[in-house]
């Protein structure tokens, strides 16, 4: 109290400063109801509508998941989707842990241009970037003309599994770098140096403290761009042929095409309750043991 | 291992220089340290004790020169391979290891195994006072006790050499005393060689066996904390460490003697000058006395000037004297002298033997933080 009021001059006293806190406490709920409510209709909602109708049509029951799991098509796709998300994660993890290191040890001007870098495809309609990875990717595109003229053959890319990874790998991309960089920048360096001083080579510096250190940037992008690449529907469907296909085309093709809803809903149930599986396993591996309980 | 009395290893600088395209952070720099020596170097920030303490570590290579450690060069020898301690300023304690953990770092890399390697982990935690904080995590550690776990995982491998860069930098007046103390323990109790860093002058005096004072790339002076405080041989060296009075004046010889014109007077002086030379004189705060104007005696140098400040020390009281040039001097009383108030007139009294004469330095202008 006395502190509050010695401060007055200076800054918001601590007791109306308390006040203040009270108040937005109690019209909390009317602060997030917006958010809430948007929640609900836009999402909430269809999905509560389409896990309805994957149970009730065309008559209520477990037909839709029978015929799913009965397909060994769909478990195929179902594989296939997992799979090529994995090798999206690695190619992006591969891919951006350099990069965000790299961002952290420029200087400001030059961090600006790679953080730009990473910016700027977001300005860009995934389906305009997919369809630019149609021209380089083609039999007769730059990326095969380059291969060509090094005199290693022609490589299949496009409608291939390659090529629908590295077309999802480049959207995907800035999801990976951005949460590592946002764990890189806080890494000291001067521990690299204390890890020198102690007689770690560099590589056991970086293995053993710098790499343990950035892992909860690793698996929070890792995640994002998994699940994210779960859900792909443009890129793999233009980049990727019948043997590439994944699950959101199938989903696609019942919803539009066949306009069956029900099986099209059993399958995004499906793909939901994977990601939620997932989802509670990695929950474990972004706890930081020692950052919690610590100084307060 | 070898026997603590011989554990230190000597370090030779020798013509050291390191250059940053046209910056000259060090400028031919030599510097011998004896075995088991505490040495300190001190300067303000930018002069070059951190390039000569990271050129030591291996984390900077030089540009010319060369240096052995322990009687051997390492130029060219990584960090890694130098086998050489170093506490940090900000500690780089590794936040995902706990105390036990970093401590038993070195070790671990090392190939030293469970037993022994638990052992010396503990030795060493004992030896900082830390034993009983093994199973935290640094992030539950205060700043101070962080700087003492540091200091462990530094000394656990029983380098030759210790550096240490600032390492009371960031910690409050009270717990920096005391950690001075114990760093001196340690050092004792060790018989390795310490090489610290540090701007603070006061730290330098209480931790050193010598200190080696840095401006601007070079080295004014190498010394015990009495000759650099006695005997001074540079401007900057004196107004660096401790507090000091500075009068400048144009000399005149007259026979024997001479005398430099101060704030109008003539005041003698213990060493002969040439004629017209202007040297500056410099005056420890104890050195310096008071008397009421007039009452000077006539064998010591008396200069007129007025009580611009006051301040009551406890211990005595401390004075600022505005001498009638402007220049002010600073005199450190005892409890039982006279005392005077703000605007009285008095003699400023000093023994010519006391006062150092030195060469005007241009370059020494900086201001004392």
């Amino acid at each position: 109290m006395t502190a509050g009021a010695t401060d007055s001059r200076t800054a918001v006293p601590a007791v109306v400063a308390d006040d203040r806190r009270r108040w937005f406490r109690g019209q909390a709920f009317w602060l997030v109801a917006p958010a809430l409510l948007l929640l609900v209709v836009c999402l909430g909602l269809p999905l509560a509508i389409v896990t309805l109708r994957s149970f009730s049509e065309p008559q209520w029951g477990l037909q839709n998941y029978a015929w799913f799991f009965g397909a060994p098509v769909n478990l195929t796709v179902l594989q296939r989707t997992f799979a090529i998300s994995a090798w999206v994660t690695l190619v992006c993890l591969i891919a951006g842990y350099p990069y965000a290191y790299l961002m952290t040890a420029v200087g400001p001007k030059m961090r600006l241009i790679l953080i730009l870098c990473v910016l700027v495809p977001f300005w860009v309609s995934g389906v305009v970037r997919t369809l630019a990875w149609v021209i380089l990717l083609q039999d007769s595109g730059v990326i095969n003309s380059v291969i060509r003229a090094a005199g290693l053959g022609p490589v299949k890319l496009i409608r291939t599994q390659t090529g629908v990874v590295i077309g999802m790998a480049q959207v995907l991309l800035p999801f990976m770098i951005l949460p590592l960089y946002s764990v890189m920048k806080t890494i000291d360096l001067r521990l690299m140096q204390a890890a020198r001083s102690l007689g770690a080579s560099p590589a056991r510096a970086f293995a053993q403290v710098y790499l343990p250190l950035s892992l909860p940037g690793v698996y929070a992008g890792a995640i994002i761009v998994f699940i994210l690449a779960l859900g792909f529907y443009i890129t793999p469907a233009l980049l990727g042929g019948p043997r590439s296909t994944m699950l959101s085309t199938l989903i696609q093709n019942q919803v539009l095409s066949l306009l069956n809803w029900g099986r099209g809903g059993a399958m995004g149930v499906v793909l939901l309750i994977a990601t939620f599986v997932l989802l509670a396993l990695a929950a474990p591996l972004t706890r930081q043991p020692h950052k919690t309980g610590s100084r307060r | 291992m070898a026997s603590p009395s011989t554990r230190g290893a000597a370090i030779d600088l020798k013509s050291v220089s390191k250059h940053y395209g046209s910056f000259v952070a060090l400028d031919k720099v030599s510097l011998h340290i004896e075995p088991g020596e505490f040495m300190t170097l001190l300067g303000p920030s930018g002069s070059g004790k951190t390039t000569t303490l990271n050129v030591i570590a291996g984390f900077t290579e030089v540009s010319s020169g060369s240096l052995d450690v322990g009687g051997k060069s390492v130029i060219g020898v990584p960090a890694h391979k130098r086998n050489i301690g170093v506490v940090f300023q900000h500690y780089a304690l590794f936040p995902h290891m706990t105390v036990s953990r970093n401590v038993a770092y070195p070790l671990t890399l090392r190939g030293i195994a469970n037993p022994d390697r638990e052992a010396r982990v503990r030795k060493a935690l004992d030896m900082v006072k830390m034993a009983d904080f093994g199973h935290r995590f640094p992030s539950e550690l205060s700043g101070g006790q962080q700087q003492r776990v540091a200091l462990a995982r530094a000394i656990v491998f029983d380098p030759p050499l210790l550096l240490m860069d600032e390492p009371l930098g960031a910690l409050d007046k009270k717990l920096r005393e005391w950690l001075q103390l114990e760093i001196k323990r340690i050092h004792r109790e060790l018989g390795t060689t310490f090489v610290y860093v540090t701007h603070d002058q006061e730290e330098a005096l209480v931790l050193s066996d010598r200190i080696a004072v840095f401006n601007q790339g070079r080295i004014e002076q190498i010394g015990t904390g009495r000759q650099l405080y006695d005997e001074p041989e540079t401007l900057f060296v004196g107004k660096f460490v401790g507090d000091s009075t500075i009068l400048r004046g144009a000399a005149s010889a007259s026979g024997d003697e001479t005398a430099i014109d101060i704030a109008g007077r003539k005041v003698a002086t213990a060493k002969r000058l040439t004629d017209g030379a202007i040297p500056v004189m410099l005056l420890r705060p104890e050195k310096l006395s008071l008397a009421r104007r007039g009452k000077g005696g006539q064998d010591r140098n008396t200069l007129p000037g007025r009580i611009g400040e006051a301040i009551y020390l406890g211990s005595g009281s401390k004075y600022e004297v505005v001498l009638a040039d402007a220049s002010k001097a600073i005199v450190r009383s005892t409890l039982d002298a006279e005392t005077f108030a703000i605007g009285d007139e008095v003699d400023l009294v000093f023994a010519a033997s006391d006062a150092k004469l030195l060469a005007d330095d241009e370059n020494a202008d900086f201001t004392l933080t």
